[in-house]
């Protein structure tokens, strides 16, 4: 499995990575449940626009659906205001909010 | 109505449609371009005015030119639009509302984003849509139809354009969620939604597809 830019440059968000967020990156993007958009879509667009692997993507659209909404890219406020005008654009339900 | 998207081999991808098909997508593309409206957009600047300077009281150069209107500060009233266009800060859909301080800090940052994104978004939202209308309008049906052959870049487009229409039209339903759906999905055809319905699933079929064509 290949790894794209993107995650080089995006750490990964492991469950440690949130319980003890570093200083410099305090921003995160979440995506909320919503009950149109299709599974496959969601899936598609963590892909398509984050460059995850098929099963990250699935994994990240399978907490939203189930827990309600799951952290899907995390830096600064800047690069967060980016991502989550982004998944407007793609027709998901997203907010940014500092990680504390 | 039972077409669905297929790979071309290129990226892109090929659908049959009946008049029928073509005729109802057309319709719910132009209501969603309704939906989305003519824009706020900024004219463009006309070039060389500024290079010249002698138009502008001086100093102003580099001001004169806003590169953009500022968009709307406040949410859509209307429910459809208002998925389209989110607040970007606060708890999201469904959550616990915060304290007064903090609800009040998410409205103003949701405002600022608002005002400096709207306009983008509302503009590639009425592209896609306008992409949908005009591929349509391309095909010349005969007897048996006509087949839409889309580029990876149509795709994508029509890809957002059927999610937006299946937002919009969601939202007049009332969809609230996937086990809720029983009651609607089984509507007697006396009830006014049921053509509604019937077209939001149709569209969801669609964007099902065509998104099985753009998966690696």
């Amino acid at each position: 499995m290949s790894v794209a830019p993107s995650e080089i440059e995006r750490p990964e968000i492991s469950e440690e990575h949130v319980e003890v967020p570093e200083p410099d990156v305090p921003w995160v993007t979440v995506v909320h449940n919503d009950p149109v958009n299709l599974m496959s879509y969601v899936t598609y667009v963590f892909q398509a626009y984050f460059g995850y692997s098929k099963e990250k993507a699935k994994k990240l659209m399978l907490d939203v659906h189930h827990k309600g909404r799951a952290i899907v890219s995390s830096g600064s406020r800047e690069e967060m205001e980016r991502d989550v005008q982004a998944m407007h654009s793609y027709g998901l339900w997203a907010t940014l909010q500092q990680d504390r | 109505m039972a077409g669905h998207f297929e790979p071309t081999g290129d990226g892109g991808a090929a659908i049959a449609l009946d008049e029928v098909e073509i005729s109802i997508l057309r319709s719910l593309a132009v209501q969603l371009l309704e939906l989305i409206g003519p824009g706020t957009g900024p004219e463009p600047a006309p070039t060389g005015t500024t290079d010249s300077g002698e138009d502008l009281p001086g100093g102003l150069e580099d001001v004169a030119w806003p590169p953009f209107d500022d968009g709307p500060t406040e949410p859509p009233a209307d429910p459809a639009l208002a998925r389209l266009f989110p607040d970007a800060y606060g708890p999201g859909p469904g959550a616990e509302p915060e304290d007064p301080a903090a609800a009040e800090e998410a409205r103003a940052a949701s405002a600022e984003f608002r005002r400096y994104t709207e306009n983008d978004l509302r503009a590639r939202k009425r592209e896609d849509g306008l992409a949908v209308v005009r591929a349509l309008d391309s095909l010349t049906p005969g007897e048996q139809g006509a087949v839409l052959t889309l580029t990876a870049d149509d795709a994508r487009q029509w890809l957002g354009a059927l999610n937006d229409l299946r937002l919009a039209i969601g939202t007049r339903l009332e969809v609230t969620d996937e086990d809720d759906g029983s009651e609607l999905y089984s509507l007697p055809d006396s009830d006014p939604r049921k053509p509604m319905v019937m077209a939001y699933l149709w569209l969801g079929g669609l964007q099902e597809t065509l998104i099985e064509t753009l998966l690696p």
